[in-house]
């Protein structure tokens, strides 16, 4: 096996680990999970430690939850094409060099 | 947080942000008259803040974050041309999600785009002659990662001082909600980045080179 595909390997299951440590620390150190985001969190803080009221509010909100994550996923849908299309550029032209020495 | 910084805080960050930005779009353009081929690198830079920055995590402490995905350009390009980069994506988020803000984005492009990659960079070169070069990678993005979160946190306890304990009472009450929710996803995305500037470098290693970065490991050839 490669060493490459041995990292891959390496790094997948790290981020596994982490991912399931995830999911029981919280509960484990008496926490109980919302999973909300943590901008939310410290907007809430702010709410609480002082009377602040944002003075400025997006120009645009997705109307819904399911249209923000079909934006969400469409930034992570372009930067996936992107990073594809150039690994496989380059995979291309390693090829090519190797065939045409 | 579109609105959650008071004057004269918004204006400070997008004052301290526009030189560095400014020196990196000169640093851009140098770049792609100078080493065209290196273009492609440029556009994955981008394009891993974009994936990386478009997931949102769930954390040990029970609420979500996301990655930043700047160190993989930092370390390459340096911090310059990471922060023009990462305007693309903050603009983004900020028109289309909601999510950061036009008032901050002055303030988001200095954590995100400046601390976290400056970071980043300053930490890949100083553990890439002690530590190895995977090493270097990973811990360059996990630190540059954090960074930028830490730096959130000061910038809002700059704004937000607590009424008892001030600054430093209200910097320790961020960085519990941003810094340690930060810590595993800082791990992730310093273990992607180390896998993705590997599988490149393997690919492609002459583009690399303009940018003296090298594997010197014999297994490089994968």
């Amino acid at each position: 096996m490669s060493e490459l595909k041995k990292l891959s390997l390496i790094v997948a299951l790290l981020i596994a680990i982490i991912m399931l440590l995830t999911a029981f620390v919280p509960g484990m150190i008496g926490l109980t999970p919302e999973w909300g985001g943590a901008d939310a969190v410290a907007a809430n803080k702010i709410g609480e430690m002082s009377d602040y009221k944002p003075w400025f509010s997006p120009l645009w909100e997705p109307p819904s939850g399911e249209i923000e994550t079909l934006l969400f996923s469409l930034q992570a849908a372009i930067g996936a094409g992107i990073i594809g299309y150039i690994a496989g550029l380059y995979t291309g032209r390693k090829e090519k060099n190797r065939d045409q020495p | 947080m579109e609105g959650f910084l008071p004057n004269p805080w918004w204006e400070i960050w997008f004052a301290l942000s526009l030189p560095v930005v400014a020196y990196g779009v000169y640093r851009m353009n140098n770049l792609i008259k100078e080493q065209r081929d290196t273009l492609p690198l440029l556009a994955v830079a981008g394009a891993f803040i974009f994936v990386l920055s478009s997931l949102k995590l769930p954390s040990v402490t029970g609420s979500c974050s996301h990655p930043t995905g700047t160190g993989f350009g930092a370390i390459i390009f340096g911090p310059g041309i990471t922060s023009v980069i990462s305007i693309i994506v903050l603009l983004y988020q900020a028109l289309l999600l909601a999510h950061g803000g036009i008032t901050t984005l002055g303030a988001n492009v200095f954590s995100m785009g400046i601390a976290g990659p400056f970071v980043a960079y300053l930490a890949y070169k100083t553990l890439r002659g002690i530590a190895g070069f995977n090493i270097a990678v990973f811990a360059a993005a996990t630190l540059g990662d954090l960074a930028t979160y830490v730096t959130t946190s000061i910038q809002l306890a700059l704004a937000f001082p607590a009424p008892v304990g001030g600054i430093m009472r209200s910097f320790l009450g961020f960085s519990c909600i941003f810094a340690i929710t930060q810590v595993p996803l800082a791990l992730i995305e310093g273990l992607v980045t180390m896998l993705l500037l590997r599988y490149l470098l393997a690919l492609k290693p002459d583009v690399f080179s303009a940018f003296h970065i090298s594997d010197k490991s014999k297994l490089a050839e994968a």
